[in-house]
């Protein structure tokens, strides 16, 4: 069977990846909630993650705001419903935009450094080091930065939120001709609770997925420094990928009737 | 260690020990003893199987089959946290020196000090200083990062965080390789110095046999997954083992040939 055969073994290959990684994941989860932790570790990747992510976030969620409020502006004066825009910024930020692109942004920044520095340290022997000085690699490398992405991601897209919509005021307010007052008592009384909380949910899973993507390709990169660089962009493409998944799923579970 | 029987147990005791990467049989049945405090040097050539036959006894490597004890007890089956037990007992260099370099040195030598063993960090620090001494390294490096250092001062530094936890079992893999003859023979004296003051025992891997010499009380050669010759230091140079006589002179023609795939 020619034909079936190389059909079999992708198959066949692509649940083993899918098997691999969630034993891996099974294994770094266990390993965040059972003792020892490393308090110091948690620390310093929550300010790489966080803090040091904060520019790239900013800077994509005013940009996105503004250009936002330009483009609904076009669409619709058409049926003189500007009135609106004020609702649809607040809405597309903090549930789709906000998360999603402060997700991906984080994904290239975070899942890359990442796995760059787990794969160097898994071809230069840091981490066999690991073991025979006892500490448990999982433990010491995986579980901190899983931590840290799921805590610092909803963080950012708070902060994404408030400077989208800032991005979208400034525009309106400046370009647009809208007034101030009205422009802000709008925004305030169309947003609802579950917009932002569906946001900040999301954030979190992106959060978690994109460091264990990160570590995942990291841990497992074999083959010196052309295995490093693949594992970086296999980890970039899959947390980016997995980040569009799961954001349809928690949509999905959220709003869908 | 001794026995209830009265004979004493070998610290290291490996039976059969059988690994296979995919078609490729790396080791084929390995057998070989360390008894406490002794130091064997294992020598072979590239790709035979050297850092495998390592890799396993530390239990990085699952073997297919064989086994593997360390002081009496089976270690091949072991459940995880009696492995971390063993564990503690080791102490290994490794090969590119595999310091963290996201630590600055004192924290590569203090980190089974602060991570395993719990010591205040101040206590680790100056304790590290100290190790960092006994390695012929002034307390200046100690704050440096391991990128600034030399090679020879990398394999100085990761062998003083091998020691500072006082392993009672040493592994040393290709400790001399990359440096230059002298600062190759200060490791060695480093590492006979240190694995005496420990009162260690040690299994060194590498093909140097200069570095082997020095290091070893016996040596053993591995070939074609197998030890084809052990004994005493003293007795390599008188030894009729066709690998080993092609192997220490440095001969292309002989029983070994060249292996083009590890």
């Amino acid at each position: 069977m020619p034909i079936l055969a190389p059909i079999g073994r992708s198959t066949i290959a692509f649940f083993t990846v899918i098997g691999r990684v969630a034993l891996f994941t099974l294994l770094s989860v266990s390993h965040c909630v059972r003792p020892p932790i490393f308090p110091r570790q948690i620390g310093r990747q929550m300010l790489e993650i966080g803090f040091y992510s904060l520019p790239v976030v900013g800077l994509t969620a005013i940009f996105t705001g503004m250009v936002l409020a330009l483009q609904s502006f076009t669409g619709f004066s058409r049926f003189s419903a500007e009135s609106a825009i004020p609702n649809i910024v607040v809405v597309s930020i903090t549930r789709e935009l906000g998360p999603v692109l402060a997700g991906l942004m984080v994904a290239g920044r975070v899942s890359a450094a990442i796995a760059a520095e787990i794969g160097t340290m898994r071809v230069t022997e840091q981490i066999d080091a690991l073991t025979t000085l006892s500490t448990n690699p999982h433990k010491y490398l995986i579980a901190p930065r899983l931590i840290a992405g799921l805590l610092m991601l909803p963080l950012l897209v708070l902060v994404a939120d408030i400077i989208g919509v800032l991005g979208g005021y400034l525009v309106s307010i400046f370009t647009l001709g809208f007034n101030p007052a009205t422009y802000l008592k709008n925004t305030w009384d169309f947003m609802q609770p579950i917009d932002v909380i569906s946001g900040l949910v999301k954030a979190a899973v992106f959060g978690f997925l994109l460091t264990l993507m990160g570590c995942y390709h990291g841990y497992n990169s074999r083959g010196g420094a052309q295995g490093v660089g693949q594992a970086t962009t296999n980890a970039v493409v899959s947390a980016s990928v997995l980040i569009f998944l799961s954001n349809y799923i928690v949509t999905t579970l959220f709003f869908a009737e | 260690m001794t026995s209830a029987a009265g004979y004493s147990v070998p610290k290291i005791q490996i039976r059969e020990l059988r690994k296979a990467f995919g078609p490729k049989q790396v080791l084929d049945g390995v057998d070989l003893e360390i008894a406490a405090g002794e130091s064997l040097v294992i020598i072979g050539g590239s790709g035979t199987g050297k850092s495998v036959l390592i890799k396993n006894i530390i239990g990085l490597i699952r073997p297919d089959s064989g086994s593997i004890m360390i002081d009496g007890r089976e270690t091949t089956t072991m459940g995880a946290a009696d492995r971390e037990d063993i564990m503690h007992k080791f102490g290994m260099l490794f090969q590119g020196g595999a310091l963290f370099d996201s630590l600055p040195v004192w924290q590569n030598v203090a980190f089974g000090l602060i991570q395993v063993q719990r010591m205040a960090r101040a206590a680790a620090r100056s304790r590290a200083i100290e190790i960092l001494a006994q390695v012929g390294l002034p307390a200046e490096v100690a704050d440096l990062s391991p990128a600034e250092l030399s090679g020879g001062m990398q394999k100085r530094v990761s062998l003083a965080r091998s020691i500072a936890t006082q392993p009672e079992i040493m592994f040393f893999d290709e400790p001399t390789t990359g440096l230059d003859p002298i600062m190759g023979s200060v490791i060695d004296a480093l590492i006979v110095k240190s694995v005496r003051e420990l009162g260690a025992t040690a299994l060194s891997i590498t093909h140097d046999m200069a570095s082997a010499r020095r290091i070893a009380d016996h040596i053993a050669m591995i070939h074609g997954g197998k030890i084809v010759w052990s004994g005493p230091v003293s007795e390599i140079d008188h030894c009729d083992n066709p690998y080993v006589d092609q192997f220490i002179n440095g001969r292309a023609e002989g029983p070994i040939q060249m292996q083009v795939k590890r």
